[in-house]
């Protein structure tokens, strides 16, 4: 008995046919362009961009083994330096880069989300709306004491960011008016360390990025605004910011690519699951 | 040429890389500090505070913040160090002993990232709650950890000093029906003070170069402190912290301050070692 007719080899064809029909245009989309290219991009510096970039990183290299790409954070600081000086690819940062900087450099930008930057407390402290003077008062150290805020008799902890920071470059401009942070400050490292201290801390306070929070910590209203989502993107809480990805001079290959990615409908609807608001 | 010399020569001259890969990295750091020194600026860095806003770039606080934490590690390790390492090579059956040294060197494997961990997540918070006020970032906290981390340094350091004294010494003190007490105290300890030294100031030399801990749960506030429970910034926090600033900046140029300090630190107490093991020659 003739175990492989031509009918039953073509009917077999067929399927396979079928099989990858189906499957081609389920990875068909913005993602396409990475196909059949290799090599790797490196990314540092912002650290409020780094969910994001994760997160496409992770869906490119899925689709696309041959690709390899690094996510490094350091603050913004670190990103414009790095990518000025060679040492990355792209270059985050929660500032639009100074004239001075891109200047020195030769920087593209590319602004692709908006993200505002909140201050935040323990989920346990009791104080949950802030004006700006108090605040202004606590950042400062004037104020030390929960007490008069209506929290606890418990020293206030302040926790602030490094210089490299561009969420403390926004925070510091736009919702302390350039004014003092105390040295007894203590200092992290990340929007992400940030986020375990105070969550660490009942009588912490800082600030993150809009796009971090989550139920570890709790915002706080500043002059009656809590910083969420949705009053970032209405304009209501005006303490916001856009996030940058830099490359230094016109991005080429598989940068190019990678910064077309986080413009696309993929992209774009990345940048909102991890809690910031797309640009075009 | 014979085998012999080409090999003497080899050796002769990767001693010499590596000897002047030391001196090149101090020559490194004083050039590029050099702008400081012209300006006279060095000494005024080393003594100020650190105040940004009115660009005045002091690592007085960082100092001072190092000095606390770095004595205060070694006042936690010392005797727990000591205890241990006295249990292990004298006190202890010889079995229990092999295993608890055995378990002290695989600590020294431990990195310091863990060590960070764990005290971000478990000795800041009893810190914060056991003593009231402030953040639980603070000296205390930090030297406590670092205690841990450079306590393997001294442990393995003393116990191979202890098993260094003459064996008829300690002969001795059993045939005159010594307790073991007395034998360490009396016998042991004093004909092993050179190592316990050297032991002590290598763990001091670890406690001042270490960045992650410090960095992890001192709080790097940039104040001086005035206490145990406030927190500090050490020289190599900044360091970490700074090398984001503008490179050309004042507030870059101090960290070369601070290398060449953490340089000149390791430098003396090597130096120190070195003279007491001379000089103590030939001692029992």
């Amino acid at each position: 008995m003739k175990a492989f007719t031509f009918q039953g080899i073509m009917f077999g064809v067929c399927l396979i046919v079928v099989a990858l029909l189906t499957i081609v245009p389920a990875g068909a989309g913005p993602i396409d362009g990475f196909k059949g290219q290799q090599g790797t991009i490196r990314i540092s510096g912002g650290t409020a961009h780094i969910p994001v970039m994760k997160e496409a990183a992770k869906r490119i290299m899925t689709e696309n083994p041959e690709i390899q790409i690094s996510v490094a954070g350091g603050g913004s600081g670190v990103g414009i330096k790095q990518v000025g000086e060679g040492l990355v690819d792209i270059g985050n940062s929660g500032r639009k880069p100074s004239d001075e900087e891109t200047a020195k450099y030769g920087l593209e930008h590319f602004k692709w989300a908006i993200d505002g930057v909140g201050v935040v407390v323990n989920p346990k402290n009791p104080v949950k709306t802030l004006s700006r003077d108090q605040l202004k008062a606590i950042f400062a150290g004037n104020e030390t004491s929960w007490r008069a805020l209506g929290g606890q008799d418990k020293m206030i902890n302040v926790y602030t960011r490094d210089k490299a920071s561009g969420t403390r470059a926004v925070f510091w401009k736009k919702a302390l008016d350039k004014g003092v942070i105390t040295a007894r400050a203590n200092f992290v490292v990340s929007n992400g360390a940030m986020k375990s201290a105070i969550g660490n801390d009942p009588y912490g306070i800082g600030y993150v990025s809009v796009g971090h929070m989550d139920a570890t910590v709790a915002p706080v209203a500043l002059d009656g605004v809590v910083p969420t989502l949705d009053t970032v993107k209405s304009g209501a809480y005006k303490v916001a910011r856009g996030l940058y990805s830099n490359t230094k001079g016109e991005p080429s290959g598989l940068t190019a690519l990678f910064i077309e990615y986080l413009f696309s409908t993929e992209g774009r609807q990345i940048v909102m699951e991890k809690g910031f608001i797309p640009v075009r | 040429m014979n085998r012999e010399n080409v090999a003497r020569r080899l050796f002769l001259s990767a001693a010499i890389l590596s000897a002047s890969v030391t001196v090149l990295i101090l020559g490194f750091m004083v050039v590029l500090a050099l702008p400081l020194f012209k300006q006279g600026l060095f000494f005024e860095i080393l003594s100020q505070p650190w105040l940004p806003d009115s660009s005045i770039f002091g690592i007085f606080p960082m100092i001072v913040g190092t000095a606390s934490i770095a004595l205060l590690s070694l006042v936690f390790g010392f005797p727990l160090s000591l205890g241990v390492s006295a249990l292990a090579s004298t006190f202890a059956p010889t079995r229990i002993g092999f295993l608890l040294k055995k378990t002290v060197q695989m600590m020294t494997g431990i990195p310091t990232v863990i060590y960070g961990f764990v005290g971000v997540f478990l000795l800041v918070p009893i810190v914060r709650e056991m003593f009231g006020g402030g953040s639980g970032m603070c000296i205390l906290a930090a030297s406590a950890m670092l205690s841990v981390l450079i306590a393997p340094t001294m442990i393995l350091f003393f116990s191979e000093s202890f098993e260094n004294v003459p064996k008829q010494h300690i002969d001795a003190v059993d045939a005159l029906g010594g307790t073991p007490v007395q034998k360490f105290l009396y016998v042991i300890l004093p004909g092993s003070w050179r190592g316990i030294l050297t032991g002590v100031v290598l763990a001091l030399g670890r406690a001042v170069g270490d960045t992650l801990i410090a960095l992890m749960i001192a709080g790097n506030a940039v104040a001086l402190p005035s206490s145990v429970l406030d927190s500090v910034r050490t020289l190599t926090s900044h360091i970490a912290l700074i090398i984001a600033a503008d490179f050309d900046s004042l507030e870059f140029k101090t960290i070369f301050a601070c290398g060449i300090l953490l340089y000149l630190l390791t430098t003396i107490s090597v130096l120190v070692i070195r003279v007491l093991s001379s000089k103590t020659r030939g001692m029992p």
